[in-house]
């Protein structure tokens, strides 16, 4: 009448939450497409705001995307675990004998996938718009897919610590943004260093450093901060 | 399979106000405990703290004989909880909700016995509709599928008469019966009142006092 | 030794034993930053490069010091709440948040004051401002998740495990922005980089420091007492306390 194997269907778990959670998102397209109109609609603003040169936008195009982007991943965050604490699926996601910290990690995944990956993918179209210099294209779109991978992690965990608390929009984003800095300086570094045809080997290395650690530790973060922000 | 969960001096304080305190209590297997009480007396509380969730509180939750926190992987293999809310998402159909619900539990589980657990529920028609368009009563159906889903010794259930017509309070009443009788056990709120069985017992939730066992 | 701590550790025991504490704690507080502050605002030398503009460095730096010296020790007191439920140490780290953020706003007022006369500008995106800054950020978002949850047990270990993430983050943080800076401009001046400073200057700094830390154990002991009181009201002790003051 039970099941003795408590751990033994993690992977099938893990799969079918990821599955589900990208199934969610794709059955409301404005979820995933929302996050992209805002991020070229920003890139938008700043021409007018600041000045049609080429030569300006040039200068200061690595900055701009990468702080667009952020704000863009940042705008989606609130949706991570909200929508699943409101209708009690999340309360089961906790109660599951399988390892929590692997199961968030799944919503991480399906979130980065069709957040950060999209917004990555894009960015280089809006750097045609600012004159990013040539040769800075792939390196742009490879920094912000690492980086954003980092910015969801992180992102989770103030996201989960928010989950109970009603119009928690703006607080998640006091608590994330000191966070995220760390992953943009070395994203637009890539990006500047990849524009002055400078080698972008080690900005590369320590986003992909910072991912690392994320990857290990926020998992515990993330399971952690869902059990307070739950039943806080 | 042993079934033996028990509560020894359980406490949970509020913002400086008891819900409950000195609460001794203990299912077996075979037996039904219906939790009552006014609004606000905790009962919610109380479930989700026998169901391991991670409420703060006073005393201990054993599961067979051992403490909660060093038997949790064991006892949450054993348990289904049904919460306040159903946990139905509205955007996936009743088929692809249980489909989740078997693998979160390390089943593959099959689409037959899915069809069937719904169809036994009272669903059949609806499997591929998204569950936003179900009434509230066909949602907390969704859920209740689950029972006969996944096979768990001990079932927690919070309010899951909630929003379901008369026919289907009598079909969830002979469940729960049935499961007690095939040794499960019931802990379960409700504010309906249960038909006497043998496995029946009561516990009453008071004014910021202890429970009282009937 | 353990019968100590164990007293320590609970509410009714540690306001018996800091109350034993404080005055002391208080006097050397005190003594330290009035000995520290005469000496090295009245008998320091002046810089030679500087003049006597650099004598805002023993109110900046001790500031700066203590600022980074509470998160951490915040951090401590939220792992210590969060692993061995001891509800005291929550009650510190509460109160620790206030006077930490208030630390950082004077090192980062201070450090903007020291500007002009240095820099001629009141903002200049140096490396340990920088920090600075984003260290307030930090704290802001620990006061702001604390009194967003309604119950005071969810805020608290909300607010001990974000305490956690940042204190982990901050030394990324501070690498991080330091690199941000070499690249895009040379180190110049900073505020507390200086090349052998006598001991008529340092000594008064060492003296400042020490007091800002005492002023900081004070503050935080006091503080604590009083919350106790405040969430222990209901408890005998605590009745039997006001009685006997009445």
């Amino acid at each position: 009448m039970s099941s003795d194997e408590p751990a033994g269907g993690l992977s099938l778990a893990w799969r079918a939450t990821l599955r589900r959670d990208l199934v969610l998102r794709l059955r409301r397209p404005g979820e995933v497409l929302n996050p992209l109109a805002f991020f070229a609609l920003v890139i938008t603003l700043f021409p007018l705001g600041l000045s049609p040169s080429a030569s300006l936008l040039a200068t200061i195009a690595p900055g701009l995307l990468w702080v667009a982007a952020l704000l863009a991943a940042l705008l989606s965050l609130d949706g991570m675990f909200r929508d699943d604490a409101e209708d009690g699926s999340l309360e089961q996601l906790l109660l599951s004998p399988q390892p929590l910290p692997a199961l968030a990690m799944a919503k991480v995944a399906a979130h980065w996938l069709l957040t950060g990956l999209p917004l990555a993918l894009m960015a280089p179209l809006l750097g045609v718009m600012l004159s990013l210099p040539a040769g800075s294209y792939g390196v742009l779109a490879l920094s912000l897919a690492l980086g954003s991978a980092s910015l969801s992690l992180i992102g989770a965990i103030g996201a989960a610590l928010t989950v109970g608390v009603p119009r928690g929009g703006v607080l998640l984003s006091l608590l994330v943004l000191p966070l995220y800095i760390p992953v943009l300086i070395f994203g637009v570094g890539a990006v500047q260093a990849a524009a002055q045809g400078d080698g972008v080997a080690a900005h590369l290395a320590i986003l992909g450093a910072l991912l690392a650690a994320g990857l290990t530790l926020a998992p515990f973060a993330i399971a952690a901060a869902l059990r307070i922000g739950l039943n806080g | 399979m042993s079934l033996r969960l028990q509560a020894r001096r359980l406490a949970c304080e509020r913002d400086d106000r008891w819900l409950f305190h000195d609460l001794d209590l203990e299912i077996r297997a075979g037996e039904i405990l219906r939790v009552e009480g006014p609004n606000g007396s905790g009962k919610t509380t109380l479930l989700k703290i026998l169901a391991g969730q991670p409420m703060e509180h006073a005393g201990e939750v054993l599961w067979n004989g051992t403490p909660l926190r060093r038997s949790r992987s064991d006892f949450l293999a054993n348990l289904l909880y049904l919460g306040h809310a159903p946990g139905v998402k509205a955007a996936l159909t009743p088929l692809e909700n249980l489909a989740w619900y078997q693998a979160l539990a390390g089943e593959p589980g099959d689409e037959a016995s899915r069809l069937g657990a719904l169809e036994r529920i009272g669903l059949a028609g609806f499997e591929d509709l998204p569950a936003a368009q179900l009434s509230a009563g066909q949602q907390r159906r969704v859920a209740l599928a689950r029972l006969e889903l996944t096979p768990r010794l001990l079932w927690v259930l919070d309010e899951p008469f909630t929003a379901i017509d008369r026919q289907g309070v009598a079909a969830l009443e002979a469940r729960l019966e049935a499961h007690a009788e095939r040794g499960g056990g019931v802990l379960v709120t409700t504010h309906h009142e249960l038909r006497a069985s043998s496995g029946l017992r009561r516990l009453t939730l008071g004014e910021g006092g202890g429970g009282v066992e009937r | 030794m353990w019968a100590f701590l164990h007293k320590l550790g609970s509410p009714k025991g540690f306001y018996a034993i800091s109350g034993r504490w404080l005055p002391a704690l208080w006097g050397v507080a005190v003594a330290l930053i009035l000995v520290g502050g005469v000496w090295g605002l009245v008998f320091a030398p002046a810089d030679y490069q500087q003049g006597n503009s650099f004598r805002i460095i023993y109110v900046h730096v001790p500031a700066a010091f203590l600022a980074q010296s509470i998160f951490v020790a915040m951090a401590v007191a939220g792992l210590v709440f969060m692993v061995w439920k001891i509800k005291l140490a929550d009650m510190a780290a509460a109160m620790m948040a206030p006077l930490g953020a208030g630390m950082t706003f004077v090192a980062l007022f201070s450090g903007a004051v020291w500007g002009v006369p240095t820099w001629g500008t009141w903002w200049q995106w140096d490396a340990r401002l920088t920090s600075m800054l984003i260290l307030l950020f930090l704290y802001i978002g620990v006061i702001a998740l604390r009194g967003a949850f309604v119950s005071r047990d969810g805020g608290a270990r909300a607010a001990s495990l974000l305490a956690m993430v940042g204190v982990i983050n901050i030394p990324i943080i501070k690498f991080s922005v330091e690199w941000w800076y070499t690249l895009h401009q040379p180190a110049s001046f900073s505020i507390t980089e200086k090349p052998a400073m006598p001991a008529e200057m340092w000594l008064p700094l060492l003296s400042m420091v020490l007091g800002f830390y005492a002023f900081f154990l004070a503050v935080t002991l006091t503080r604590t007492r009083s919350e106790i009181l405040r969430r222990e009201s209901s408890k005998r002790w605590v009745r039997a306390l006001v009685e006997e003051r009445r």
